[in-house]
């Protein structure tokens, strides 16, 4: 039966494969244009480079990109991954250095950077049940209370960064606290730790959906939802369990980009990020109507935005001007794969093949 | 009687819970603070949610047919962002003016296009002109450019007294929104169009097979909230008297809310452009009581129409559960 599909089919048809082609042309348009861009070197015992950067910068999007594809199969979609990530690494930072009412951030705790209000597991901890309780909050919206995944969670998407501003007094709150700078810009065998926790974090996701049956029930809601209800499935609990996975990825990544930055910023940390997180998962060919998805392909979704953006950061096109050019992307990409445009590809192709088949 | 009486009130509860909640809202307000008493503070609300306004009547038709436009913020700040260069180099403002709606009506258009024709999600679509407009906005300006048209100037500046109220006044541009309300209720219930859109909104596929034009209507719906978007980012723009990409953040939702609100209902077909207006009120009138306070800040606007949108989603829908057992 295999062996009947040809062989260029079975590649086309396979979820890797466009992502791949993207990113292979990416990187020989770099190694055309700007051959330094591969450059790798060693420094203080730990390797450097741009293709290090994509994946240190990477990092925050391949999270928010694995919950968001499991959110996308479900048939929903989570606009508020953005005001997640300020929630939980405002929460990290105040903690770290507490501002009570108008107080400001005293020399002393700016002078030393051992200083800190709270020990640092708790710090991580509370990051991620933030996250986590804004993921299940959507969740809750949606499956408990019938409420359109969009409209859930644009509620949040506005009203998450007021939030995030409360916790903050509104101030931008910068950390001195160094430990915690580990997450972002630590390394481990010379490569960021970043990079490892994206990994833990899709090893687990991946033995989760794949290891068990919850991958197979989040493919069969975002196909047919009221029929998954009648086969016995409680669909109501497995988008509660997408949506609080998506924001417990959002707050990794907070906690990662907290740490990056050394500052939080409630008004512009992971601005824009739903767009490339929907940007990431519909490169990696799942429909935004649900349905079948793959990590790996999100992931590879991710990469290829951020190998895109140094690139044109090293052609020196400021990053704001990137956004009309990446939304336009995103509809073009999602036109691609629709199934209206896939229908047009097949014809064109079996009609060749039809001719060839005259001729001989 | 008694069961007319019972239909009125579930036929048009959404609306009148609006209504109620909206004086409710400014007495609480006036016994808070006594200068909210004042005329001039009824006015502001026209003044201070001028583009608001504008920007939901717009909103109201596209959830009436069952969709959303996400991208209203984008737009306003494309719009003021782009008049402001045009300005800056020496164009005519009323040809600036008549460029941004046709901008406004094109970008309707596409958009109404894509998701009529290709059948992508409305949402996605116009997140992603949300995007668009705003990249455009950034790609025009990476700051905020100030405008010094004299025209604008004149109609940002020049105050109109309130004949009835002594020393209350509106500026200009805070007639636009009530104007077009007129018009839109006029379309809404008394055109062929008005009564489409509602139909669409009720179910697509009965519209269609009764023979209505569907896809002429859907688009000519996105078309008219591109021209409201354009038409609040010039009211924005003459009331700031600056462009700037970042303006009107968080508009969308609360031109959303505003709607919701106002009574209709995000699964299409059900409300009124009237209780829209009582919507876009209640807004203002929360942000005024917030500056009125002083010590509350900024951030609690933002908490604050999150939670009234939430809480006006779950009377909707027990009204309409309601009206399905009656």
């Amino acid at each position: 039966m295999k062996n009947n599909t040809p062989l260029f089919k079975r590649i086309r048809e396979n979820r890797l494969f466009w992502p791949l082609v993207a990113l292979a042309l990416i990187f020989i348009f770099d190694a055309i244009f700007s051959p330094g861009f591969f450059k790798l070197g060693i420094l203080d015992g730990h390797l450097f480079g741009n293709l290090i950067d994509v994946f240190n910068n990477a990092a925050p999007l391949m999270l928010i990109a694995l919950g968001m594809t499991l959110v996308i199969a479900t048939g929903g979609v989570d606009l508020s991954v953005g005001a997640v990530i300020a929630i939980s690494a405002g929460m990290g930072a105040v903690l770290i250095n507490p501002v009570f009412g108008q107080e400001q951030i005293t020399n002393a705790v700016a002078a030393d950077p051992t200083l800190t209000h709270t020990p640092l597991w708790l710090v991580v901890v509370v990051t991620l049940a933030a996250g986590t309780l804004c993921g299940l909050w959507n969740g809750m919206l949606v499956s408990r209370g019938k409420i359109s995944p969009m409209v859930a969670t644009l509620i949040l998407m506005v009203a998450g960064r007021g939030i995030a501003q409360l916790i903050e007094r509104g101030q931008i709150m910068t950390v001195y606290y160094t430990p915690y700078f580990w997450f972002g810009n630590g390394f481990i065998l010379g490569l960021p730790v970043s990079i490892y926790i994206v990994a833990i974090v899709y090893i687990v996701a991946w033995l989760l959906v794949r290891k068990t049956s919850i991958g197979l029930f989040i493919e069969s809601v975002g196909l047919n939802s009221k029929s998954t209800y009648y086969s016995g499935i409680s669909e109501k609990n497995i988008k509660l369990f997408a949506y609080t996975f998506c924001g417990f990825c959002g707050a990794v990544a907070g906690l990662i980009l907290g740490s990056y930055i050394h500052a939080i910023d409630a008004n512009n940390i992971g601005l824009n990020y739903e767009l490339d997180a929907i940007f990431a998962v519909v490169i990696g060919g799942t429909l935004m109507s649900g349905g079948r998805f793959s990590l790996l392909a999100s992931i590879v979704g991710a990469l290829i935005i951020w190998t895109f953006t140094i690139t044109m950061y090293i052609f020196g096109v400021p990053a704001n001007a990137l956004l009309a050019g990446r939304a336009l992307l995103v509809l073009v990409v999602i036109l691609l794969y629709s199934d209206y445009a896939r229908l047009l590809l097949n014809k064109i192709f079996d009609r060749k093949r039809s001719k060839h088949g005259a001729t001989n | 009687m008694a069961q007319r009486i019972r239909s009125f009130l579930l036929n048009n509860g959404p609306l009148l819970t609006t209504i109620t909640i909206f004086i409710l809202v400014y007495v609480m307000g006036g016994r808070l603070y006594p200068a909210m008493q004042k005329p001039q503070v009824f006015f502001n609300l026209f003044i201070n949610t001028a583009a608001l306004l504008i920007v939901s009547i717009g909103m109201t038709f596209v959830i009436l047919t069952k969709g959303i436009d996400l991208s209203v913020a984008g737009m306003i700040a494309l719009t003021s962002a782009a008049s402001a260069a045009l300005l800056l180099n020496g164009v005519n403002p009323v040809v600036v003016m008549l460029l941004m709606l046709l901008m406004g009506i094109v970008f309707g258009l596409a958009m109404g296009s894509i998701i009529h024709y290709l059948k992508v999600e409305p949402f996605i679509v116009t997140l992603m002109g949300l995007f668009f407009a705003r990249g455009m906005a950034f790609i025009i300006t990476l700051s905020s450019l100030t405008i010094k048209d004299p025209f604008y100037r004149y109609l940002a500046l020049t105050k109109l007294h309130i004949p009835l109220f002594e020393k209350a006044y509106v500026y200009i541009p805070s007639l636009v929104g009530p104007l077009l309300l007129l018009v839109a209720i006029y379309l809404a219930n008394f055109t062929r169009f008005g009564r489409t859109v509602y139909a669409i909104g009720n179910s697509e596929q009965s519209a269609m097979l009764m023979g209505l034009p569907v896809a002429r209507t859907k688009i000519a719906v996105y078309v008219f909230g591109g021209f409201c978007s354009a038409l609040a980012g010039i009211v924005f723009s003459i009331s700031l008297l600056s462009g700037y990409g970042g303006y009107a953040p968080g508009m969308e939702l609360d031109a959303i809310a505003s709607v919701v609100i106002g009574g209709t209902m995000l699964t299409g077909g059900v409300g009124n452009v009237v209780g829209t207006l009582f919507g876009v009120l209640i807004n203002g009138t929360i942000v005024s009581i917030l500056q009125f306070n002083g010590t509350l800040s900024s951030w609690w606007t933002r908490i604050g129409v999150g939670v009234l949108t939430l809480i006006f989603i779950g009377i909707q829908s027990l009204f309409y559960m309601r009206k399905k057992h009656s």
